[in-house]
């Protein structure tokens, strides 16, 4: 039995949970978007989607997952979020070291402006590996991984920028990937991509979820049902549902949960 | 009206008279452009074709003599060369580190508006103004003398705010989605500003930087009063030296000095100008580099 917004306890067991998030509420100094009361367990090694309309949160608890909404104008953020037993919004958690262990893809694939090669070694220089031979091993095995490999591997060190959109987002993936981080983040990753390069980013994803916790916001309903092993419905800063995919998105338990997977409000 | 294949068309008056309209706009924006580039033009070419004939060896590498009427003009190149160097090195680094905490770390309050508004202003200041602040300051109340360091210090000051302006225009063109991605991907702050922000805003820094050098390098009034010798037949020792300097050269050899060959004038007027020139075209060939290299 699911209680609503009592995350998803029976869903998976206990062992298997990556990420317990427990009474999150953020808010936004200008009031747009925020979070109330949050709580849900994302396991590990599934692909997680939380979904639900605009302006429901979802972004705001990704960029929460990852600190990155240090960045933003968040004029309160309570509750706990723990990683492996860590409570990540502790003021005394290793930022830098949780973002690696903690990747994300964006929305619109942002290349940085240096050569393919660069893009997807960027994050590991910067956490001081020097070794050749271990940043082209991580170069590699991150391409191969985004499905990317095949096109590339020729022109590694043409500008990131010459690629096309498609190719580009997988770019970003792969860039997260070469971190080996422990849980990717995905904030509608294919919302500006052609269905064909939609498909290959799904695919990847779902080879991915073998070894990788995946946060999935998707942009479509439909995407939601592909992809997800969990979902969770947000509305209005809300959690309203949480579930197995395959039952959220069939039969509901929420009579809103059923309004918007049938269509009935966007 | 609908034409032949039946498709909607505006009535033809219409169209003649916003294709006239358009004529006109053309020919006033080409006109305007002339003007404002046909004077520029005029000048260099007078002053180029009167002073080229002065411009000889010795005139680039000897000292003046016979009371600045013969002779050369090396201690006024040499005494410009250092002040803006001098310049350089006290400005650069001041004006892109402020333009860096403007643009990157400083929050948006009242408290840095307030140093916006600030900086707009002191590149506002007629240049005579700083010249007498530099006496004051750095002349007399500091001690260094009419020296290149009171005059060096003086033109940065005069610099910094333009360094400034231009610098953290091009940091804040660096599209702000560089900066999230490069921190998501567990950069610090500084490694996102010296790995990706800096490189992007690198051409736009340096040209702002060039021009603002190349305004300090053709100054008078800054350094009438901190460093510029009536004439000093050596050239400057140490940063203490007073200096001679080109375009406090230019102003006594025109007004001061009675019976001054013309060609003379001239041909430091064109020292002057191809030394300011060509920091312009410097600044021109690093921007449209940068513009054909950029890799977003």
């Amino acid at each position: 039995m699911v209680v609503p917004g009592q995350g998803a306890d029976g869903l998976f067991k206990p062992e298997q949970v990556k990420l317990r998030i427990e009474h999150l509420s953020v808010a936004y100094s200008d009031g747009t978007e925020s979070l109330r009361d949050i709580n849900l367990s994302i396991p590990e090694k599934a692909t997680t989607v939380l979904f639900g309309p605009a302006g429901g949160g979802k972004s705001t608890l990704l960029r929460t997952l990852n600190r990155l909404n240090d960045l933003a104008d968040v004029v309160d953020c309570q509750g706990h979020v723990w990683l492996d037993d860590v409570d990540i919004l502790s003021p005394k958690v290793d930022v830098i070291e949780l973002r690696r262990r903690v990747g994300m893809v964006f929305a619109r694939p942002v290349v940085l402006p240096l050569t393919i090669r660069e893009n997807l070694t960027y994050g590991l220089e910067l956490s001081g590996e020097q070794n050749r031979s271990r940043l082209d091993d991580a170069v590699e095995r991150s391409l191969h991984n985004a499905a990317l490999w095949e096109e590339v591997h020729d022109r590694l060190d043409e500008p990131a920028s010459s690629l096309s959109g498609g190719q580009q987002q997988r770019l970003c993936l792969a860039r997260s990937l070469a971190l080996e981080p422990d849980i990717i983040l995905l904030d509608e990753p294919t919302s500006g991509l052609d269905p064909i390069s939609t498909g290959k980013v799904e695919t990847s994803l779902s080879h991915l979820k073998q070894d990788y916790t995946i946060v999935l916001v998707p942009h479509s309903i439909q995407q939601a049902a592909r992809t997800a092993d969990f979902a969770a419905f947000f509305l209005g800063g809300e959690l309203i549902e949480y579930a197995v995919g395959r039952q959220i998105f069939t039969n509901p338990r929420d009579q809103r949960t059923e309004d918007y997977v049938e269509g009935r409000f966007g | 009206m609908i034409n032949s294949e039946g498709i909607h068309t505006a009535p033809r008056g219409g169209a003649l008279r916003r294709k006239r309209i358009q004529r006109f706009g053309f020919l006033g924006m080409t006109l305007a452009t002339a003007l404002t580039v046909t004077p520029i033009l005029l000048i260099v070419a007078h002053i180029y074709s009167t002073g080229m004939p002065a411009i000889s060896l010795p005139f680039l590498t000897e000292i003046p003599r016979d009371g600045m009427r013969a002779g050369g003009i090396l201690p006024a190149i040499v005494g410009t060369f250092w002040l803006t160097l001098g310049t350089a090195l006290v400005a650069v680094p001041l004006g892109v580190g402020a333009a860096i905490y403007l643009s990157e770390y400083a929050s948006d309050n009242r408290w840095t508006r307030a140093i916006r508004v600030a900086i707009i202003n002191l590149a506002g200041i007629p240049s005579v103004v700083y010249g007498l602040f530099g006496l004051g300051l750095f002349v007399l109340f500091l001690g260094f003398g009419t020296s290149l360091l009171a005059g060096s210090l003086t033109l940065a000051i005069m610099t910094i705010p333009v360094i400034i302006s231009t610098a953290e225009e091009a940091l804040r063109a660096v599209p702000n989605s560089f900066r999230v991605v490069s921190i998501s991907l567990g950069a610090t702050q500084w490694q996102t500003i010296r790995r990706i922000v800096l490189p992007q805003a690198l051409p736009g820094i340096l040209t702002g930087i060039i021009l603002g050098l190349e305004r300090a390098a053709g100054e008078t009034a800054p350094i009438l009063f901190t460093v510029a010798a009536f004439f000093l037949p050596r050239l400057p020792t140490s940063i203490f030296d007073a200096s001679m300097a080109l375009p406090y050269h230019l102003f006594v050899i025109s007004t001061q000095v009675p019976g001054m060959p013309i060609k003379i004038q001239y041909g430091t007027a064109v020292v002057l100008l191809t030394f300011v020139l060509g920091m312009n075209i410097i600044a021109t060939v690093i921007r449209s580099r940068a513009r054909a290299r950029r890799r977003w």
